[in-house]
């Protein structure tokens, strides 16, 4: 019983990260209705711009954040130029192929440059025992700088003027346009913030877990499932998505093989697609 | 209003098929795919058009989704390691002959496409997008984990299997060639369907779905179709090549990479075209062939495949095709 409980909390303190990195992609869907497929290789970039930072800078690991978030949103903007600005307008088949190609090329990068072996972050913190189990610190302390983040990216979005027109946008692009809001520079600030927040969730997880170059496809594919529990372009539903996905796979844990993880996620991703198009947790939008 | 007007709604009937220049130009590329091996019996020859005839039938079949529906399939590579498995799996532990257990993957994973488009292909656009790359993760874990299937170690043929085709040297001739009919298969259908009625309504709703829907094509229906029809042929094929290699893997089967290049092959040669399929998948081969002999470029070939598709999407989406229609309109009435 206890094993139960204790799961369901690591659960929970795990699929908070999945939500701040599908709050990423959920955000750039929810403002101009592109599916970013450089998702998957930016919580991947994440990941080793930690390993980078900590390893051959010899930046605490906690320190990283801010570095990985700020790189996070210059990459993020200059992607938006490159693969996504010509795309706006253009059939949706288009963007998803020219951010599936950056997508590609990036992890060919990072095959000729790591391999595929396994990479691994050492970070030292306590963990907090209750009864026999130890949730481990780098579990609370991920989950708690996610509910930060997600904390600052609700105040930005709610009150500022910045995050007022990105709202806007979200809400109809001619409309914000003809109120004189800049909705080009709105766009690739969003897509810079989406980027962001997959780096940070990136790193985040290679605090928790070890990771490889093509980590990202099966943290895209968990994104996905978040967002299509949360509601599509619901940032909070995100949130909620996540938390989800991550009792799901606490509870998975206890009956049957980790490997089987990702077959569980497809099948009720689609079972949720099907059934809840909107999302389980979509809340009404205001 | 104007009755006498309403056949041209279905537009100007083609030509009978053997009156198309089209339908020669395929045949002379058949006839040329099975005799130039031949010749002096060149065994990398034929390696090398085995290849290009299995791209030419993967890109031709996805250019059905991608080309004519224009929902996009990350997932089609699935079809070709799914019929590669049920194959392996249906020569090896239940015996059964090549003759049959190839048609049984390809009708097996027809039908799994059918029942999963009918419910998956309700969602438009991005959602059955995401579907598909998922179907890629999801199937490939499946594999690895299917104890039947050999989990991620895969499964071996022994080198019995080859006998009924006269030992293995002549058998690698005889799955040649079928892959070769395989191929030529797919260039027909593909073009099958571009004159038909049904591919009008896949069109149709490539260009605009809300507009197809109110016009009457069964838009639901027709994608799950396509979505079924377009798993045939490379789920054949995928049971050919791997009973050829007499081992597969998940890895192997499920390939990112192949998928990948199949996509790129479509866009290069110009989606929505036969003849760009074709052209697209020998073109990318070729180049294929020359940078995995140069070291350097051996380890960057995801990098060359992304960048070529950021291209083609950015500055040309037509492709080859559609640079060649634009330069030479006439070249429209020939090919398709």
């Amino acid at each position: 019983m206890f094993g139960i409980i204790a799961s369901i909390v690591d659960g929970v303190l795990i699929g908070s990260v999945y939500g701040l990195a599908a709050m990423g992609l959920t955000l750039i869907w929810g403002v101009m209705n592109v599916v970013n497929l450089t998702h998957g290789t930016a919580i991947v970039a994440g990941m080793f711009a930690l390993y980078l930072l900590t390893g051959a800078v010899g930046v605490p690991s906690y320190a990283a954040l801010p570095f990985i978030l700020i790189g996070g949103f210059l990459i993020g903007v200059a992607l938006y130029w490159i693969a996504v600005h010509r795309m706006i307008g253009r059939p949706p088949l288009m963007v998803l192929l020219s951010t599936f190609s950056v997508n590609l090329v990036v992890i060919g990068l990072g095959t000729a440059v790591w391999g595929t072996g396994l990479f691994n972050v050492p970070v030292m913190l306590p963990g907090v025992t209750w009864h026999r189990y130890t949730f481990p610190g780098t579990h609370i302390l991920a989950a708690a700088l996610t509910a930060a983040i997600a904390g600052a990216l609700y105040l930005f979005l709610y009150r500022t003027r910045l995050g007022k027109a990105v709202r806007a946008v979200a809400n109809n692009r001619e409309a914000a346009e003809l109120c004189g809001i800049p909705t080009t520079r709105v766009l690739s600030l969003s897509f810079g913030l989406g980027v962001a927040l997959a780096g940070a969730a990136g790193m985040l997880i290679a605090t928790m877990f070890p990771f490889t170059v093509l980590a990202g496809d099966a943290y895209q594919l968990k994104s996905f499932v978040v967002t299509a529990l949360g509601g599509l372009g619901n940032p909070a539903g995100a949130l909620v998505g996540g938390v989800a996905l991550g009792l799901v796979e606490g509870f998975a844990a206890q009956f049957m093989p980790v490997s089987w993880t990702l077959v569980i996620e497809f099948v009720l991703f689609v079972a949720v697609l099907i059934i809840f198009p909107r999302g389980i947790f979509a809340f009404a939008r205001t | 209003m104007n009755n006498g007007r309403t056949d041209s709604v279905v537009g100007d009937r083609p030509p009978p098929l053997l009156g198309r220049p089209f339908f020669w130009i395929v045949a002379l590329v058949i006839g040329a795919f099975a005799i130039a091996p031949l010749v002096g019996a060149n065994v990398e020859l034929r390696e090398r058009l085995l290849l290009a005839a299995v791209y030419i039938t993967l890109a031709s079949n996805l250019n059905l989704m991608l080309g004519y529906a224009g929902y996009i399939n990350f997932g089609s590579i699935v079809f070709f390691g799914l019929g590669g498995y049920i194959c392996v799996y249906l020569i090896g532990a239940r015996e059964w002959p090549l003759a049959a257990a190839a048609p049984a993957a390809g009708l097996a994973v027809s039908l799994m496409a059918l029942i999963f488009g009918l419910g998956i292909l309700r969602l438009r656009g991005a959602f059955f997008a995401l579907a598909t790359i998922g179907i890629n993760e999801g199937v490939q874990a499946f594999a690895a984990n299917f104890e039947p299937w050999g989990g991620s170690a895969g499964l071996y043929l022994p080198m019995q299997v080859f006998a009924p085709l006269g030992g293995p040297m002549r058998a690698l001739w005889v799955i040649y060639f079928f892959l070769i009919a395989v191929m030529g298969f797919s260039l027909y259908l593909s073009y099958a369907v571009k004159t038909s009625k049904f591919g009008l309504g896949l069109i149709a709703i490539g260009q605009n779905e809300d507009a197809a829907a109110v016009l009457g094509v069964p838009t639901a229906l027709y994608k799950a179709l396509a979505y079924s029809l377009s798993a045939f042929l490379p789920a054949l094929a995928g049971g050919l090549y791997f009973f050829k290699s007499a081992f597969i893997q998940p890895t192997d089967a499920f390939d990112l990479g192949l998928s990948t290049e199949v996509m790129v092959i479509v866009m290069l040669g110009g989606r929505g075209t036969v003849t760009g399929a074709a052209i697209g998948a020998y073109l990318y081969e070729e180049l294929r062939g020359s940078l995995l002999t140069s070291q350097t470029f051996a380890n960057f070939q995801l990098v060359v495949s992304g960048l070529l598709l950021l291209l083609i999407v950015l500055f040309a989406p037509g492709g080859l095709m559609g640079w060649l229609y634009s330069r030479w309109p006439r070249t429209r009435e020939a090919l398709e």
